[in-house]
Order: C-alpha cells, then sequence, then structure tokens
C-alpha cells in the first residue's frame, strides 16, 4: 500500500507484513515447531506444551516476546485501520453489503456513507456492482466487518478498472519506501489506487492500464522469486514509448476526480504489540 | 469394481515377499504432488499417486451457503469427495452416492480436527475432491491433496494431514494397496495421521485382522504416513520456498 | 482469484477496451487463446483428453459399455454427453444438482457431436435390437476461466478420436480396436462486447458480454450446431461473419484434438 512512501516502520499482524529488513526468511508449514525459545507464540502460531508451532503457511517473524508467521497464501484478513476496495453485492434498507475478497461480506451502513441516505433509498446512492474505497473500522468477534467511508480517499470508484493480485503480494506492490508503485506511475503514467485486500484500482489511458495490469500480473506470479524488481523494471522500459509518459489519461469526471485516491491514506501508526495482533489471547490452543 | 472378465485371483505375493506391482510389503506406491495448480481455487493440489489421480481445491473462509449450516462461534467445514465418471473400469453415474457422501463426511471431520476453526465465525471452509482416476487408496490421495490445498490456502492448522491405506494381502500386512490388492486383500484399513501429536484423525477398517495383525498395521500406517508428510512439505516448498519479502534484495 | 462480484468498472474497462480493439489479456478480437490437449490422460477410460484452454482446463474421459439399443433405433448404437461442472471449477458454481449452465454445455456439446455425425452410429451396434455399444462422454471442469464450450468440446472430441473399443475386455471380438470417427466437430464460440465481437471469451469478457454466439464446424467446412446465449443479440449479417471465423479457427482447433498442441 502506497503509505510506505513515508513510514518505513509499520508492524502489522496476520494478512500484512510490513517492508522487513532485506534478509532470508524461514519459510514454515503448519505443524513445524519452531525455534526461539523464551518467545511468546503470536500470530500465526499455536502452543502445545512448552513448545510453539506455526499454524499457517507463511515465513518466520520473531518480534520478540513474539514469535509469528507471516502468511504467504491465503484470503484477505480484515484488521482494523485497513483500506480497502469493495464491490456492493446487496442493498439493504440501511446499509449496503460489500465483498471486500475477505471470509465475510461488510455492511457499510448509511451513517459510514458521504450521504443523507433515507430509510430503503440506498440503493439510489450505491448499487450492486459499484467499486468503493472503504476503511475497516471494527472487527467483531461474531465475525462482523465493520467498514466506512467517511474519511480521505475513500468513496465511490468511477471510471479505471480493478485488478486483484493475492493480498500477501500487497508489500511487493508497494515496494520498499512505495518505489515499486511508484515506478510503474511513472512509466505508465497510470493512477493507482492499493487495497490492502489485494483489490488494485487502476485509472488511466487504455495503454496505460493494460501496462500497469501486466506488472502487476509479474508480481502476483513472481512475487516470491529473485530478482522480480529487475524484472518489473524492464517490462516496464521495454514497453516506454514517448506518449505513454505524461497525461494522456482517459478522461475522468472531475466531479468524482477528488474521490479517486492516487495513493490510498496511510494506515494509523500502531504500537508494535498490538498492530502484531500477537497476544498470548490471539494464539490457539491445541 | 473388478474389470469384466477374468475373476481369477492374482498372485499378490510372490514367495520372495513381492507384491503383485514388485513392491515390497512395506513400500509405498510412487506419489508425485503439485501445490497450486488451480487459477480459480483459493488453494489447491494435485496428486498422482500409483494410478490414482486426485485434484483438490479449496474456498474460503468465505460466506456460508446454504445459510443454515453457518455456526456463530466458528467456521464450517465442507467436504465434497467425488469421482468423475470416468475414473473407474465402470462407468460411475455422476453425482454423490452414499459412498461418496460419507467419505466426504468422515474427511470433513478429519480436517475440523486440525482446522482452526474459530478463528472465522460464521463462515464456510469448503474443500472440494475430484478423483479423476481411481486406482485403491481415492480417499487417502484426496485426503492428502485436500490438506495441501488448505495449507496453500493459507488456512491455520494445527498440522497437515498425511493419510494412507494398510491392508491385508495373502496373510500379510501390507502399506498403500493397489487396486487388485484391494480387491482380493483381506483387509483395508486407512488412516490419517496428525504428526503434530501422533493421533489419527481418520480411521476405517473393514476386513479381517487379528489385534496383532491390527498393532502392526497400525504402526505400518504410521510409517508410511510419515513418508508422505515430506513427500507434502516438499510440494508446498517447492510453491514457496524462493519467497521473499517486500523491500528484499530484489 | 475471481471469486469476487463482477465490479461495475471492470465490465465496463472490457468493453471500453473492446471500442479501441483492445482485449484485457492484450489479444486481437480474432486471437484464440493458446490451446494444448493432452491425450490420454485418464488411464481408466477409453478414450480421454485433458484440454487447456489459456487458464482453463478441461478433463474427458469417454467410455463404452455393452448395452441395449433403443427400441426405435434397433440398429443404432447409444450416444451420451455430459458436462460436469465441478464447484472445484469456479467459486460460481455450487454444489448439488446440475445447474443450467452445466446441462447447456452438455447439450450443445452432445449437438454437434451426433449432428456432425462424428460415430457413426450403427457401427457401434452389435446385435440389432439386441445388444449395442453405448458411448458415454463426460467431460469434467476443472479450472473455469471462460469459455467452458469451446474446451469441453475439443476435449470431448479428443477423447473420441482416441478412443478405444473395447470389445475383446467384453467378450464380443478377438482384439479391441480403435473407434471409428468420421468427423471431427469443434465449437468456436465467440461474444459482442459493444460493437465488436471476440473469439474465446475469458470469464472477465463472458460477465461483460452483450450475447454469446457458439458455432460448431466439421472438417468438411459444414455448419453443424450453434447456440446463441447470454443476454444481447446478433444480426444475421454477424452470424455470416462470424461463421467465416468459425470455420477458420475450426482447422487449427482440430489439429489440436488430433494430435496434441496447436
Amino acid at each position: 500500500m502506497s503509505q510506505g512512501h513515508r513510514s518505513g516502520h509499520r508492524h502489522r499482524g496476520r494478512g500484512e507484513t510490513s517492508p522487513p529488513p532485506s534478509r532470508e526468511r524461514t519459510l514454515v508449514l503448519p505443524g513445524e515447531e519452531l525455534p526461539g525459545q523464551g518467545l511468546k507464540p503470536g500470530a500465526g502460531t499455536y502452543r502445545v506444551g512448552g513448545k510453539v508451532y506455526a499454524s499457517v503457511l507463511g515465513l518466520l517473524a520473531p518480534k520478540p516476546p513474539f514469535l509469528t508467521v507471516i502468511p504467504l497464501s491465503g484470503r484477505y484478513i480484515p484488521k482494523a485501520g485497513d483500506t480497502v476496495i469493495g464491490v456492493v453485492t446487496d442493498c439493504q434498507t440501511t446499509f449496503w453489503l460489500l465483498d471486500i475478497a475477505a471470509p465475510r461480506w461488510a455492511p457499510l451502513h448509511v451513517t459510514g456513507s458521504p450521504w443523507k441516505v433515507e430509510v430503503g433509498e440506498t440503493d439510489q446512492y450505491l448499487r450492486v456492482g459499484d467499486a468503493v474505497v472503504v476503511r475497516v473500522e471494527s472487527l467483531e468477534a461474531t465475525g462482523r466487518i465493520g467498514v466506512t467511508m467517511l474519511g480521505d480517499g475513500l468513496g465511490k470508484l468511477e471510471g479505471g478498472t480493478i485488478v486483484s493480485v493475492s493480498p500477501a503480494r500487497i508489500p511487493r506492490v508497494v515496494g520498499r519506501n512505495g518505489s515499486m508503485v511508484g515506478s510503474i506511475t511513472a512509466h505508465t503514467g497510470a493512477e493507482i489506487a492499493v487495497g490492502q485486500n489485494g483489490r488494485i484500482w487502476v485509472g488511466g489511458s487504455p495503454e496505460a492500464i493494460h501496462r500497469t495490469r501486466e506488472a502487476l500480473r509479474m508480481i502476483d506470479e513472481q512475487g516470491q522469486h529473485r530478482g522480480l524488481t529487475a524484472r518489473v523494471e524492464s517490462y516496464l522500459t521495454s514497453t516506454d514509448r514517448a506518449g505513454d509518459r505524461g497525461p494522456e489519461r482517459a478522461p475522468i469526471e472531475s466531479a468524482h476526480r477528488d474521490a479517486i485516491p492516487h495513493e490510498l491514506p496511510p494506515l494509523p501508526d500502531v504500537s508494535p504489540d498490538e498492530a502484531d495482533g500477537a497476544g498470548p489471547d490471539d494464539s490457539a490452543e491445541y | 469394481m473388478g474389470s469384466v472378465g477374468a475373476k481369477d485371483v492374482p498372485v499378490l505375493l510372490t514367495p520372495e515377499g513381492r507384491r503383485i506391482d514388485g513392491r515390497k510389503l512395506d513400500e509405498l506406491r510412487p506419489i508425485r504432488i503439485q501445490a497450486g495448480p488451480l487459477h480459480q481455487a483459493d488453494g489447491s493440489a494435485f496428486v498422482e499417486w500409483g494410478a490414482n489421480k486426485v485434484m483438490a481445491a479449496v474456498y474460503g473462509p468465505r460466506e456460508v451457503h446454504p445459510r443454515h449450516l453457518q455456526q456463530n462461534n466458528k467456521a464450517v467445514i465442507q467436504c465434497r469427495y467425488n469421482m468423475a465418471a470416468f475414473s473407474v473400469d465402470e462407468r460411475k453415474r455422476p453425482g454423490l452416492d452414499r459412498r461418496s457422501q460419507e467419505i466426504s463426511k468422515v474427511i470433513a471431520e478429519a480436517f475440523e480436527s486440525v482446522v482452526f476453526a474459530e478463528e472465522y465465525p460464521r463462515t464456510s471452509i469448503d474443500v472440494y475432491i475430484e478423483v479423476l482416476q481411481a486406482n485403491a487408496g481415492t480417499r487417502c490421495a484426496g485426503l492428502v491433496a485436500a490438506s495441501v490445498a488448505l495449507a496453500d490456502a493459507g488456512i491455520p492448522m494445527v498440522d497437515l494431514l498425511p493419510a494412507v491405506a494398510v491392508g491385508k494381502v495373502a496373510g500379510q500386512i501390507a502399506l498403500d494397496l493397489k487396486k487388485e490388492e484391494d480387491n482380493f486383500g483381506e483387509a483395508d484399513l486407512p488412516m490419517a495421521l496428525v504428526p503434530q501429536s501422533g493421533r489419527l484423525v481418520l480411521l476405517q477398517m473393514e476386513g479381517h485382522m487379528t489385534p496383532e495383525e491390527l498393532s502392526r498395521a497400525l504402526d505400518l500406517g504410521v510409517a508410511g504416513c510419515t513418508v508422505i508428510y515430506g513427500k507434502m512439505k516438499q510440494a508446498l516448498r517447492d510453491r514457496y520456498a524462493t519467497t521473499e519479502l517486500a523491500g528484499g534484495a530484489a | 482469484m475471481s471469486g469476487e462480484v463482477a465490479a461495475e468498472i471492470r465490465t465496463a474497462h472490457v468493453l471500453e477496451l473492446a471500442a479501441s480493439g483492445k482485449r484485457l489479456d492484450g489479444r486481437g478480437a480474432d486471437d484464440y487463446r493458446t490451446v494444448s490437449v493432452e491425450p490420454g490422460f485418464i488411464a481408466t477410460a477409453d478414450g480421454s483428453a485433458l484440454v487447456r484452454l489459456g487458464d482453463t482446463v478441461v478433463a474427458a474421459g469417454v467410455k463404452l459399455e455393452l448395452g441395449k439399443p433403443f427400441p426405435d433405433t434397433p440398429n443404432a448404437g447409444v450416444l451420451t454427453t455430459n458436462a460436469e461442472l465441478v464447484p472445484l471449477s469456479s467459486p460460481t458454481f455450487e454444489p448439488g444438482p446440475p445447474q443450467p449452465g452445466a446441462i447447456e454445455v452438455s447439450r450443445v456439446v452432445d449437438r454437434a457431436i451426433r449432428a456432425a455425425e462424428a460415430i457413426d452410429l450403427t457401427r457401434l451396434c452389435v446385435t440389432p435390437g439386441e445388444k449395442t455399444w453405448v458411448c458415454y462422454v463426460d467431460v469434467h471442469v476443472l479450472d473455469h476461466s471462460g469459455n467452458l464450450i469451446d474446451a469441453a468440446m475439443l476435449a470431448g472430441v479428443s477423447a473420441l478420436a482416441h478412443a478405444t473399443v473395447p470389445a475383446k475386455r467384453f467378450g464380443v471380438a478377438e482384439a479391441d480396436y480403435a473407434l471409428d470417427v468420421q468427423h471431427l466437430p469443434v465449437e468456436c464460440t465467440f461474444v459482442r462486447l459493444g460493437d465488436t465481437i471476440v473469439v474465446d471469451p475469458t470469464f472477465d469478457e463472458e460477465q461483460a458480454a452483450q450475447g454469446r454466439l457458439t458455432i460448431a464446424t466439421d472438417e468438411l467446412g459444414r455448419v453443424v450446431a450453434m447456440q446463441k446465449g447470454l443476454v444481447g443479440a446478433f444480426s444475421p449479417d454477424d452470424v455470416r461473419s462470424l461463421v467465416a471465423r468459425a470455420l477458420a479457427h475450426g482447422d487449427r482447433l482440430r489439429a489440436a484434438a488430433r494430435g496434441g498442441a496447436a
């Protein structure tokens, strides 16, 4: 996500990674006993007896006092504060249901919208199939995901398209300090808004969108391979033509232009402990 | 199950202790596992095990359909084990017969024993197993494929679930029966093991075994599961091992 | 992963691209995706093929069994085609009895095989009125990334072209023999995207489609079956020009059905 531009130091729990130091991480699989004596079981782990095991496929990430595993695959697991791209799947009398690629659909209540919506008139504002940028506000024990559209950069998306990648690839899409997304926009002239849920809005000319889509596909498919940045850069350079840079963009209705975030807003800074979601309560005993 | 024609019992075990395909009693058939071959699923795996070919896919956790199956405190795990019409010698009518439904149930329960379902209340984790070519041991091959697919889908769980059937052929306890051995053998005992705890979460048996034979069969099955566990892990490592994180050396 | 509800802006983008002669995956309107056919993929079948059409994957198996001819066609064999759109292959498919979409695929494929007389059914008859070969063509969808009809057809006809009649096993002849396939029908599917009509649609293009037309042709240049599907319309001139395009693609698809890659 683009906020990597400004902050190199954020700690996140399951479902997302912060840009780590440049070093190899150990791949672990469910059931593998984890090294790191004295560390407590954090996200992606569980404890039996005195031992800590991985519960998901991912990369071992010791964050003292916790031992965590960063997942490398799977659906988007929402986290409060995440900015995500949703698609309206249902209009109820006082809320819309959004598919945010999470385990459950997320209700967006009319009070979380920028409009004064009369009861029963939700479909006057958002219809099934509309795409929106929302922020995850609350996560309840029931699995209910509360989202809001109130905030900078949040709103309905107009024009452009949505490209989906694995949510685990989002840190690679952004790149260190936003280097990857910055490189793509510089080469293609596309506008990009990255959702933590693996959905990326891309606006601009058909050519700009196409090149961006190709670059994103490379990251999605090869995100785990070395030399990715060089390959993406090479693809972008090889497809550069004079007219591709600069402001050759598809006209976007100006009324909606403000609603299109060039960069989604940053996540609130949180202390490592709570962001890790790595308290002992987070681990599961088998 | 048998083919039309001769029903003569083949020689299942030579005096030298070799089985119908030349294996020793404690030897597995060749196994090849590929993690993540499908594009649409959240996780998938393809398993070729002897002459079995089985594809598995996992979708979820996602909204529950039908809604009344939703559980308030955990994800419901729904499994569908299905055999393609062309997967057996005599064409099988499409759709789930009673055997497939029973296998679906015991496999779902095996996974419920290891998946941390309480992390995703009111959702469904859907496990689909399609047997494309069957040659005895398809529930174990399907379970192994589904387990790799679950890991590929990022589902949190206690451990991978290796599985294998042990049987009795020509009076001897033998690992991983193939079709002729299954058809003409004296017992069949499929099992799935949680390596982390050493416990069995799928266990069925049909045939005749003495308590001593059963005891040896369990040991042989656990040993077989350990080998298969290694192959499952390798398949996942092959798919994910070259991982590096954002901002890495690239 | 395309488990999401189709976002309106995505389908709008597909249409916008089509208006400028482009497609999501960079293909031209008349470019077919890479096709590969792996005959003999299923050893338990009498004939089989695994077909990949881009990211779409379909397996087909042919089984031949002895049965009784229908009373009204005592001299003819029996042919049955069935397609299973199993929930493993797409987040949009649900478990349960066959949905209309699966039945449509089955019937469209069946119709082309039958109308092209791919198999001379009278040659399947063993004893008139008494005993005949029953030929089952079963198609199993494994990964649904669009254009299931063409993929199912290609898999089915390739499985037939590589099938062996198990006559020895069933005790009606001294030896098994190759199933005689006299014609090779293939389907070629198009969708309308605005004013453009593109061949071999992906899943995303099917979501945006304003009408689908499938045209089955055989190696003699005959049109043997058609099916218009989805909401939308085609003019008679559209149909005429699509027939010409279907025939051109047909030769390449037939080569794939016979052998391997196209």
